[in-house]
């Protein structure tokens, strides 16, 4: 049994974005979002992993209504962009100036979530003259340590991890995301998202997701999935972060969940920037722009002030 | 390099998917027994006929194309990595199996890595000199983004050149490979190191159990007496 397509489920302050535009990345087809007056002072945001733009619709109509034009993108392979052949850091990074290029010249504010949060942070790095302000919601990964185990136990996990993903790949190319109903999607993406309401979970489901004959499907690119292995080491994001140069805002939630670095302000104190203001929230998971879109708001708000 | 004349009619190709990318494998020479795969280096391709190197090679020799190179997908919009090549080399064995594995430049750091991945399908990998065998260091340099001509069609991708000349290889994740490779294997030796020159991700592999220095003519005389 699946629910209709025209379907529409509500959410308190849930705004769609007012403008939609598409952005070509070297040939590949990205969406992008505005909220708030197209004359606003920009905020550049970006959506975190396995998550899409529409996941500021709280959010950004709150910066908007302040004055401020939002502008946010799906990620390739994320919502309603184009799924490439490829993926990979330097893409995204790459994705993003493109965006960028579309909004201003001039510097503007930067504002990333969990993902985007790195990935705002390297392009301030690799771009200075290109931002105003840095926001970063819990988006500052810290070193992930193994658990003790002997190296030989270690070798076997990551050979796990390696071959349970090529053998995901063998197969990736035939796959569909499962289909369901509001309910059913919203209940799978519930276990990655433990926090968050389920109201809200149903809400995304109808944003983003799509209706197919027999049923909803997320509109993420099966191939992508939570995890993974590879050369990269968190320290070195953590490491950009001394040497931005623009006001810094970083927003970290203390409780921690599935989806989130298991970040602790003892990780992150010793690499803020001269005058960079640091906000741990009590009692807030990851998503903070999401579990308390309007106290990080006014964080935002003051900040840009 | 030469190539050996008297092999250098036209191979019989086919192509295998790693998910949306069609990858090209050139059947360069049939026989019996168990396939060289043959791996090029960063911005080559399949070469069109057997090099002499691997004329004492008893067995069949393939190559294969990677993702942006020789006949195989230019992919819109970059996202290389070494792992995706890997699963390049994955979706090549699983359509040949079993094989033995011979990477110039980026392809010996993809043979490393494979055989680290699929220790029951590859039968030894030989990293051998090429372009691309450097990388980007054991650590990320300065960043930089630099968005590239989309109506560039003929292969090498450029965005494989930029993106693969800066993958960042430590040298305790290629080590990592060699054990894997090591417990999954059953060789003794499952990883030959032929290359004259040694960047730090290779230089940390040559000093691990199973892992042998030979010249690339013992090296395909080892694996080629091996079951």
């Amino acid at each position: 049994m699946t629910d209709s397509a025209d379907e529409t489920v509500t959410y308190p302050g849930a705004r769609r974005p007012d403008r939609t535009r598409w952005v070509s990345s070297s040939g590949l087809q990205l969406a992008v979002y505005e909220w708030g007056p197209e004359d606003g002072a920009p905020i550049f945001m970006a959506h975190g992993g396995f998550d899409f733009a529409g996941t500021f619709d709280v959010f950004a109509p709150m910066l908007a209504d302040a004055g401020y034009r939002c502008v946010s993108w799906d990620a390739r392979g994320h919502g309603d962009s184009e799924h490439p052949v490829l993926y990979n850091w330097g893409a995204d990074m790459r994705d993003a100036l493109v965006v960028l290029d579309t909004v201003s010249t001039d510097p503007v504010a930067f504002l990333g979530h969990s993902k985007g949060g790195g990935v705002m942070l390297e392009l301030a790095d690799a771009c200075p003259h290109r931002v105003s302000h840095l926001i970063n919601l819990d988006g500052l990964p810290s070193k992930h340590n193994w658990p003790d185990v002997s190296d030989r136990e270690r070798t076997r996990m990551v050979q796990g991890e390696v071959q349970g993903w090529l053998d995901h790949r063998r197969t990736a190319g035939e796959k569909q995301r499962r289909p369901g109903t509001i309910d059913e999607l919203a209940e799978r993406r519930g276990r990655m998202n433990p926090r968050l309401e389920l109201d809200w979970l149903r809400y995304l489901v109808t944003i983003g997701a799509r209706h197919d004959d027999d049923g909803w499907r997320w509109k993420i690119d099966p191939v992508l999935r939570p995890g993974g292995f590879g050369p990269w080491r968190p320290e070195w994001s953590m490491h950009r972060v001394p040497g931005i140069g623009a006001p810094f805002l970083g927003v970290l939630g203390l409780e921690l969940e599935v989806m989130g670095w298991g970040t602790e302000p003892d990780d992150v104190i010793p690499y803020l920037p001269s005058g960079a203001r640091f906000v741990p929230l009590e009692d807030v998971g990851h998503f903070v722009h999401i579990e308390q879109p309007r106290l990080v708001a006014d964080l935002v708000l003051e900040f840009l002030a | 390099m030469t190539i050996d004349s008297a092999s250098a009619s036209a191979s019989r190709l086919t192509f295998v998917h790693n998910v949306k990318a069609q990858l090209a494998i050139h059947h360069l020479r049939a026989g019996e027994g168990r396939p060289l795969l043959l791996l090029h280096g960063l911005a080559e391709r399949t070469p069109p006929a057997v090099p002499a190197y691997l004329a004492d090679w008893p067995g069949p020799v393939v190559g294969l194309d990677f993702t942006g190179h020789g006949r195989s997908t230019i992919p819109a919009g970059g996202g290389y990595t070494s792992e995706v090549l890997m699963a390049d080399v994955d979706a090549a064995l699983a359509e040949i199996g079993p094989a033995t594995v011979l990477g110039r430049g980026l392809g010996a750091y993809i043979a490393l890595l494979i055989a680290g991945a699929r220790p029951d399908l590859v039968r030894g990998s030989i990293l051998a000199d090429g372009p691309g065998l450097v990388g980007g260091g054991i650590r990320p340099s300065s960043p930089q983004v630099v968005p590239l001509d989309p109506h560039q069609v003929s292969p090498p991708d450029p965005f494989a050149l930029s993106e693969l000349s800066r993958d960042v290889r430590p040298p305790d994740y290629a080590v990592e490979f060699v054990r894997m490779a090591l417990q999954g294997s059953g060789l003794d030796q499952p990883i030959a190191v032929a290359s004259v020159v040694r960047p730090e991700w290779l230089a940390g592999v040559v000093g691990e159990f199973g892992v042998v220095e030979l010249s690339l003519a013992k090296a395909i005389v080892l694996y080629a007496s091996i079951e």
